[in-house]
């Protein structure tokens, strides 16, 4: 039988695996984008988790909801690494400091 | 009495001197002459009708005619209180005004400031009008400041020289210091009566008395009523011109003539001696208070008239007599003989005008000469102003029958019979500076009379006597001077002329003391030959003679001899001295110190710029952290996320 | 017993997945694992019957996000050895920060330090119980006004990522319609007058 336990384990490493990701590949845009992408998988992980093993259908309404951001951040977020690398020739995170105070 | 026509008296001047001052260059000299003069003969004529129905037995007029602000229970509001204390003070100031107004036609003819001068002595005359009609604190102060403001602008008259400006600047100075002490006595009123009006503050008068004012939360209080009279009495002093706040009046004599006549001798300056007798109530209650205002009299009456033995400018003489007779009004009020500070106040405006105005025809007759070194023998050059002069020195001096014998006599009868702390000091005062004056008033009238001409050549060109226009003024002060006193002493003084106007306790009351002793005004003149102060005074007019037409090589003599002395009243006690580079240079160190040290170093340094550099010195160190890249805006997170988590779980 | 295993199954694929994503030096790889997390996912929440989510998981994600992050990824000339390098400088830090997550999540999950009970197993869902009614239900009802909202958050996105890609270039020759309608006869032809010229 799977407990909740096992479900909160798994998205725990999860999200460890992705907060590594988001240090170690921490010049490309394009992977920061997918280790957020993980990350948001693994809280997904949760809000299924504790829905199901609570009994109240909420959490997955806002897993619903959390899909339905994360899809319109990449889109926008992948817009601008088009145009970004159009103008730069380059998705090096290091180029990007611009806005730098 | 007619609310209308006590409103019409201030504001028939007020009204010409707007009309003048803004309208003066579209009317011309003769229009806006004619405006003034008429709109302060008009009040003259009314404040003379007010009189006349107050002395057939019309009620006193004490009402509001405005109310201006009502403030936390405080009714600040514009009133008249007339009665025969005021009245006597509006006919004065309004007849005084009018003969400025005239006199000036012929003085100022060829000024610039033709205009402009009529604005200011009709705002002038509003002001004090305002000043001695009000029944409120608060309107007093306001006529008290704008005559203090239009004395300023008076004094700067002829705003291009650099002396006059000194002058007035330094006038209105030290008059600021005394009206802080004024302003202090007025708050300290409505403290304790919780209204502006004077009958409030009379009628709670002796309740007052009984308080204690705890300053500062000090354990030992001090009599409420001391500290309030004394803080108004501060405030006469600067304007009454009372040691130490005197230093502006001879100052002041940069101003034209007519100005330093009339405004500075005969009406404003005698505002203090009014406001404290208007005051009588309160003073009354506090003994401490009236011992004060004694001393600083009788000290100002005694040695303010030795500075005018030393000086020669003749203007300036005049001066220090006023300043000298200011304090023998003083001392009456100090010795609780109010309305002989009335009376002798209003003596000494004719007789001290007259001999103004003398000084002023001189001064023309000379070509703007005004050192009396520079005279001499002008007896019989200026026949009638000789004569006038000569009256009004003798009034000055106490000759019986004169004006100022009766007012000044009796002044010293009441120092001598009353019993207040300080009377004993202010008796030898008093008497002294009877020989003092004769001296020193002498001394002019021998030094620019008498004696052999030595007037420089250029007084000699151009030396022309004054016409009818300036001499007619003289003629009709030395009347009044002449003979004002023996009409007016017995209603004034023993005939209970001001009734519940001036009020003395039983036993304060010296006036009706040497009212006892009175048995009509002759009696009193040929009593006077035994007394000591007429024969003080024949003293000084000897020793005058002998120091300045016979031997005057002796005063040159003693004048060597005692040096220090000559020097200290040269340099008129040093006061000048002393607030120039003691007080001044403190005041201008502080000032220097706390724009330094508070506005630029605390204020400026620390606060707004030290604020602003840390705010920029810690964002210097925060912008590190907006560093641009992404990576480290998600470790933040990260970490904040973490810190978030881990406080949860230690918290459980 | 059977699920057991089929959860620790997918779990050991979705954990060697999601260390293919963050460790892969080619990004195609990196996306294509992502891709095997989100289907490993998708059969994990099958098998805790959240059956709706785990579509929706396959279709949008898999279908319409990785395809486009695949897109992007090979649109773009990266330079890979370039952003590499470097590569372990910073690793410390991260595996720092994650061990300290680590730690934390044992806390909550294996201490109980919050007080949650991790040993429950799920409640039997009754006879006809349909997931994707229960949702549509909630979705519909409750969060009526969110979904209009998610709506509109999605159709902002649409015209935002559109508005930042198109580029026009010059030397295109383009219709502009509203300048075509808004012409006019003057605009078009001019009558000129003159003078016939002599023959030659």
């Amino acid at each position: 039988m799977i407990t909740l336990g096992h479900m909160l384990t798994l998205s725990a490493v999860l999200f460890a695996l992705s907060v590594a990701g988001i240090f170690i590949n921490r010049r490309n845009v394009l992977l920061l984008l997918m280790c957020i992408e993980l990350l948001l998988l693994s809280a997904n992980f949760n809000f299924v988790a504790f829905s199901r093993y609570l009994g109240f259908v909420d959490g997955q309404v806002f897993v619903f909801f959390i899909l339905t951001v994360a899809a319109a951040e990449s889109a926008i977020g992948l817009a601008i690494l088009v145009v970004l690398f159009r103008e730069r020739r380059s998705i090096n995170v290091e180029d990007l400091n611009t806005l730098r105070g | 009495m007619n609310a209308n026509l006590l409103l019409a008296i201030p504001m028939l001047p007020l009204a010409a001197a707007i009309i003048a001052g803004l309208g003066g260059r579209v009317l011309g000299r003769a229009v806006s002459a004619g405006l003034a003069i008429a709109a302060v003969a008009a009040s003259c004529l009314l404040s003379m009708q007010v009189l006349n129905q107050l002395l057939h037995g019309t009620a006193n007029y004490n009402a509001s005619v405005y109310t201006w602000l009502l403030s936390d229970g405080v009714n600040m509001q514009v009133g008249f209180l007339i009665d025969r204390l005021s009245a006597l003070m509006m006919v004065v100031v309004t007849f005084v005004s009018l003969c400025v107004h005239v006199y000036t036609v012929g003085y100022m003819h060829d000024d610039a400031g033709f205009q402009r001068f009529f604005a200011y002595i009709a705002l002038f005359t509003f002001a004090m009008l305002m000043l001695v009609m009000s029944n409120n604190f608060l309107q007093l102060f306001f006529g008290w400041e704008a005559v203090g403001v239009v004395s300023y602008l008076l004094i700067g008259f002829w705003y291009t020289r650099p002396s006059a400006i000194f002058a007035n600047l330094k006038a209105f100075l030290v008059n600021r210091v005394g009206d802080f002490g004024f302003l202090l006595g007025i708050a300290g009123v409505l403290y304790y009566t919780g209204s502006l009006d004077y009958q409030v503050a009379f009628n709670w008068a002796p309740a007052i008395a009984k308080q204690t004012l705890h300053v500062a939360g000090t354990a030992a209080g001090w009599p409420a009523m001391t500290v309030i009279c004394i803080c108004l009495f501060v405030g006469a002093m600067g304007k009454s011109a009372q040691v130490p706040l005197h230093v502006w009046l001879p100052d002041s004599m940069e101003g034209p003539t007519p100005i330093s006549a009339l405004i500075h001798a005969a009406t404003m300056v005698t505002a203090g001696i009014f406001m404290v007798a208007r005051m009588s109530p309160l003073f009354e209650q506090s003994e401490t208070a009236l011992s004060f205002v004694l001393v600083i009299g009788a000290t100002t009456a005694l040695f303010m008239g030795f500075l005018g033995i030393v000086n020669n400018d003749i203007k300036r003489v005049v001066a220090y007599s006023t300043l000298s007779q200011l304090g023998y009004m003083t001392v009456a009020l100090g010795v609780s003989a109010y309305s002989v500070a009335i009376f002798h106040l209003m003596t000494h405006a004719f007789f001290k005008a007259l001999l103004f105005l003398a000084a002023g025809a001189v001064i023309i007759a000379m070509h703007h000469e005004q050192d009396m070194r520079k005279m001499g023998g002008l007896r019989v050059r200026m026949p009638v102003t000789y004569w006038t002069s000569l009256i009004g020195a003798l009034a000055l001096i106490g000759t019986p029958f004169f004006s100022g014998f009766y007012s000044k006599d009796a002044l010293i009868e009441a120092v001598h019979a009353s019993h207040r702390w300080g009377a004993g000091y202010a008796y030898v005062c008093v008497t002294a500076g009877v020989f003092v004056t004769a001296f020193y008033t002498f001394r002019m009238i021998f030094m620019t009379f008498h004696g052999p001409s030595r007037l420089d050549h250029h007084a000699e060109e151009h030396f022309h006597d004054v016409g009818w226009d300036m001499k007619g003024p003289l003629v009709a002060l030395a009347i009044p001077s002449l003979l004002i006193g023996y009409f007016t002493i017995q209603p004034v003084l023993f005939g209970g002329y001001f009734g519940d106007a001036i009020r003395v306790l039983e036993s304060n009351d010296v006036v009706a003391e040497i009212g006892r002793e009175f048995h009509g005004a002759a009696v009193f003149a040929l009593h006077a030959v035994l007394s000591l102060p007429l024969w003080l005074a024949a003293a000084g007019v000897y020793c005058a003679w002998h120091f300045v037409l016979r031997r005057p090589d002796q005063a040159t003599a003693i004048q060597a001899r005692f040096n220090w002395l000559y020097r200290l009243l040269v340099n008129k006690y040093y006061f000048d001295w002393f607030n120039e580079n003691v007080l001044a240079r403190a005041a201008r160190g502080l000032g220097l110190a706390l724009w330094r040290g508070g506005d630029q170093a605390v204020i400026d340094g620390v606060l707004v710029d030290g604020s602003a550099g840390a705010v920029g010195w810690i964002a210097g160190r925060v912008r590190r952290i907006q560093n641009g890249f992404l990576y480290s805006y998600a470790f933040w997170m990260i970490v904040s996320l973490v810190l978030i988590l881990g406080w949860f779980l230690v918290r459980v | 017993m059977l699920v057991t295993v089929l959860f620790y199954t997918f779990a050991t694929i979705l954990v060697a997945a999601g260390v293919g994503v963050i460790t892969s030096r080619n990004p195609v790889h990196a996306a294509l694992s992502l891709v095997l997390c989100f289907l490993t996912s998708a059969v994990l929440w099958m098998l805790i019957e959240a059956e709706f989510l785990a579509i929706v998981l396959v279709l949008v994600y898999v279908g319409a996000v990785m395809v486009l992050f695949l897109f992007v990824v090979m649109m773009l000339d990266i330079n890979v050895e370039e952003l590499k390098r470097g590569f372990t400088r910073y690793a410390w830090l991260g595996w720092l920060v994650t061990g300290i997550v680590i730690a934390e999540i044992v806390g909550v999950i294996v201490q109980r330090r919050l007080g949650l009970d991790v040993t429950r197993g799920a409640a039997p869902l009754p006879p006809g119980y349909s997931n994707a009614t229960e949702l549509g239900t909630a979705l519909f009802t409750r969060y009526a006004y969110a979904v209009e909202l998610a709506a509109m958050l999605l159709l902002v996105a649409i015209i935002a990522a559109i508005s930042l890609t198109l580029r026009r270039r010059r030397g295109l020759k383009l219709q502009d319609i509203s300048a075509q309608v808004a012409v006019r006869a003057g605009d078009r032809v001019r009558i000129v007058k003159m003078k016939s010229e002599p023959r030659p």
